[in-house]
């Protein structure tokens, strides 16, 4: 018999062995990527959510910047408490578009009043349906778009203020 | 006491394991052969030992002794005694203590009963047979210890996973246990004879007992699971391909084969390198078992008891008792000779297909089972679901449906091409006639359906046809026992495939005094009321069956409450006919008092598990035949030199 058949065996256990150790050792996380990252965005036209912002649509985002597209609503506690932290990142320079959901006018002016309006677009998707092309489960959630308009990370849940430098960093690592 | 009594006879087991190796080892290698005859005695002992440590473990669960922590933690005085019972082997601790308990007694039998295997063969596999074990003494006394005590106790325990209160289920874990740890002296007689350069027809014989028992029970076990699966779980589905069912699979699939080329090797002394390879693997497989269940390195819905630290233990055991044994097998494998050569056209050749198939398909479940640890590694998940087992495993197990017909109608050594082509001719022309009737029956069916229950009824021809022109009460029984396992196999196959293509399901929302039509059968839903149990209360619902205008019969599906640990299950209710069975699910409360309800009719389903019956019970009747052929065969010699 040959020798290398005579191993063979070994050798693969052994690799099986450091698979399983590998597998043992990893720290466990339980972060799942979004299957969307990479891909374009879908393509939507919404009418304007608030009294002093414009509409927007898909084609909007692509303007060879990359920018934050924030999905939020103004009955919802977290997108207030979010608020704070995309003031800031509006401050560090980033451009960020919105997307409001099951929302009314009266009720987003009344929400931006209140806790600041970083936002330079504002697309109401009364009926959640570009929410669900987005593959977005709740608010807030907040994507970075590229330049050419795909998806780049998806962030879901509020930005917490640890999650600023992050958000920065991944919108400068972005073309 | 009984608590410390245990404690103290797993000790002292665990010394005589390290005895009886030391005692093996320096008889057969330190050059004093007078110590051999100690290492039986000690076998005997430390396998009593670990019986009554067990014994001991099942009483303090009996009596509900919550000062131990593992009868706090997974028992509670409330539950029916069968399950304070069942629950001693429903947890990590005691289910190792089983492990360990059957292992002692196992290497006990072996030094009691092997007579046939060469004297020093017999004691390497002893002190195999104890060095594996003390491997697992060191994971239970050091990491998983069943009798440690909680101070102050607790006034009551936690109780036991509703899931797992289920009479079938507190059989299921044992009779699975039984075969790996059967694998286990299987593994040791290969190590043994590789030690001893013992790879023989003789070595095979006595091995073959272990492999077919420790298959018996695999099969058993699997038959059981898939059971269990099936009604308790409530999806009306028989498997899964869940990494806990497949780490029972593995090692059923290298026990078959380990089964059917260790009668190679009995009969004709052939295949013999490949034969202790398959041991080794067979015995891995379940350790890779154990491990993939115990460390919850794979997400699972069977995963009960996850702990990273006993998982890296398993894994160092794992290391270096499948890496030693393959480091001596490919140290040692140049010493044993070329077995016997045999005709391509040979029942060999078949036996060697069906190795070589059922190699395929465990390594594709095993790739199945472990691509999703693959991938992690290198920074991507993925889950691997059924559509991947069923589409590369079915192909795969229908053709070995097709060696499984052939090679028993093909003699050994060599035989003519025509003759067996002869042979085949019947359940050829059923074949052909089947896949007709099946191609323009008024049914859809998809082609994978299709071909099984078409090969499924050639096979079950083909399996019986070993028995024709012989004269059946002077037929071995040991050849029954092949005829009735191989009928069980397309049996189960005539059921996964009926059920996969005849299966009918609807999903409603009905209300008290509604009645349900599907597939022939008329369901009157007549009320939905609370009932209590032992340890459980339920939502029940009355329903009134009947089938194409019968009598109506009563059946109850619940969905149950468990007060602890607090726990929903569902509780389908099962209606079975010869023809197939009724499967009802109670679900929840919609709007209004309208209930909704999961129906299924399995045409046949059943057949699955009669299957798996019956190729167990083709088993038994092989071992019983081989065993008492060899003792006949003994007493004759002995009567013969007596005259």
């Amino acid at each position: 018999m040959r020798t290398i058949l005579i191993w063979l065996p070994l050798a693969l256990f052994l690799a099986f062995i450091g698979l399983f150790a590998a597998g043992l050792f990893q720290p466990d996380d339980h972060i799942i990527n979004s299957k969307l990252v990479g891909q374009p965005l879908p393509a939507f036209v919404l009418p304007a959510a608030a009294s002093d912002r414009p509409a927007l649509a898909s084609t909007q985002l692509a303007t060879g910047k990359p920018r934050l597209l924030n999905i939020f609503a103004s009955w919802c506690v977290p997108c207030a408490a979010e608020a704070p932290q995309l003031e800031a990142l509006r401050a560090a320079g980033a451009d960020i578009d919105a997307i409001a959901i099951r929302d009314a006018r009266a009720d987003v002016d009344a929400f931006l009043a209140r806790y600041g309006n970083p936002y330079a677009r504002i697309g109401l998707d009364a009926r959640s349906s570009v929410q669900i092309a987005l593959g977005s489960s709740g608010v807030p959630e907040t994507f970075i778009i590229d330049g050419r308009g795909r998806i780049a990370y998806q962030h879901i849940g509020d930005i917490r203020a640890d999650d600023v430098p992050m958000i920065l960093d991944r919108l400068k690592a972005t073309r | 006491m009984i608590a410390e009594t245990g404690l103290a006879a797993l000790w002292l087991a665990a010394a005589l394991a390290l005895l009886q190796l030391f005692l093996a080892f320096f008889g057969l290698k330190g050059g004093k052969p007078e110590l051999l005859p100690a290492v039986r005695p000690v076998a005997i002992a430390q396998g009593l030992l670990t019986a009554v440590a067990f014994a001991l473990l099942i009483t303090l669960f009996l009596r509900s002794d919550m000062s131990v922590l593992l009868v706090a933690t997974n028992s509670h005085s409330m539950k029916p005694w069968l399950y304070k019972f069942a629950g001693t082997w429903g947890n990590h601790e005691g289910s190792m203590l089983l492990w360990v308990a059957v292992m002692g007694m196992a290497g006990a039998t072996v030094a009691l009963f092997e007579r046939a295997l060469r004297r020093d063969t017999h004691m390497a596999t002893l002190g195999a047979q104890a060095a594996i074990s003390l491997g697992f003494y060191a994971f239970l006394l050091f990491s998983s210890n069943p009798f440690a005590r909680i101070d102050p106790p607790p006034p009551d325990g936690q109780g036991l996973n509703p899931l797992l209160q289920d009479p079938g289920l507190a059989f299921h874990p044992p009779t699975l246990y039984l075969g790996y740890v059967g694998l286990s002296v299987a593994f040791s007689f290969a190590v043994g004879a590789l030690l001893t350069r013992a790879v023989d027809a003789a070595f095979a014989r006595a091995m073959r007992p272990w492999v077919l028992a420790a298959w018996i029970l695999l099969t058993l076990g699997i038959t059981a699971g898939s059971y269990w699966a099936y009604y308790e779980l409530g999806w009306g589905g028989w498997w899964f391909w869940d990494p806990v069912e497949n780490a029972s699979l593995m090692p059923w699939l290298a026990a078959t084969a380990l089964l059917h080329s260790v009668t190679v090797l009995a009969t004709r002394d052939g295949l013999r390198a490949w034969t202790v390879m398959l041991a080794v693997v067979a015995f891995s497989m379940s350790m890779v078992g154990t491990f993939l269940v115990r460390s919850g390195i794979l997400t699972s819905v069977h995963a009960f008891a996850v702990d990273p630290e006993r998982g890296s233990f398993i894994l160092v055991l794992l290391a270096i008792y499948i890496g030693g044994a393959l480091a001596l097998f490919g140290w040692r494998i140049r010493t044993v000779r070329e077995g016997a050569p045999f005709d391509l056209v040979s029942r060999e050749t078949w036996l060697v297909i069906n190795n070589l198939l059922l190699s395929v398909i465990l390594g594709v479940v095993l790739i199945g089972t472990l691509y999703p640890l693959m991938t992690e590694a290198f920074g991507h998940k993925v889950s691997v679901g059924a559509p991947y087992f069923d589409r590369i495993a079915g192909p795969l197990a229908l053709a070995l449906m097709v060696a499984l017909a052939a090679g028993p109608l093909t003699r050994w050594r060599r035989d003519s091409a025509r003759a067996v082509a002869r042979r085949l001719l019947v359940p050829a022309v059923a074949l052909v006639i089947a896949a007709l009737m099946l191609a323009f029956a008024p049914v859809r069916m998809g082609t994978l359906p299709w071909l099984g229950l078409v090969l499924a009824i050639a096979v079950g021809i083909a399996s019986l046809a070993p028995l024709w022109k012989r004269r059946l009460l002077r037929t071995p029984l040991f050849t029954y026992g092949m005829v009735i396992a191989h009928l069980g196999c397309a049996v189960s196959l005539a059921g996964m495939a009926c059920d996969s293509a005849f299966t009918v399901e609807k999903l409603v929302a009905a209300r008290p005094g509604d009645t349900i039509r599907t597939a022939g059968w008329t369901l009157r839903f007549v009320q939905i009321l609370p009932i209590a149990g032992d340890n459980w209360t339920a939502l029940q619902a009355d329903m009134q069956a009947s089938r194409n205008g019968g009598a109506p019969v009563t059946i109850h599906p619940q969905s149950r409450f468990f007060a602890a640990p607090p726990t929903t299950t569902t509780e389908a209710a099962l209606l079975t006919r010869w023809n197939g069975q009724l499967y009802v699910v109670l679900g929840e409360e919609v709007e209004g008092n309208r209930w909704q309800m999961r129906i299924w009719w399995k045409p046949f389903v059943t057949l699955i598990w009669l299957g798996g019956i019956l190729i167990a019970l083709g088993g038994a009747l092989a071992l019983v035949g081989r065993e008492r052929r060899g003792w006949l065969i003994k007493w004759r010699a002995r009567r013969a030199t007596e005259a």
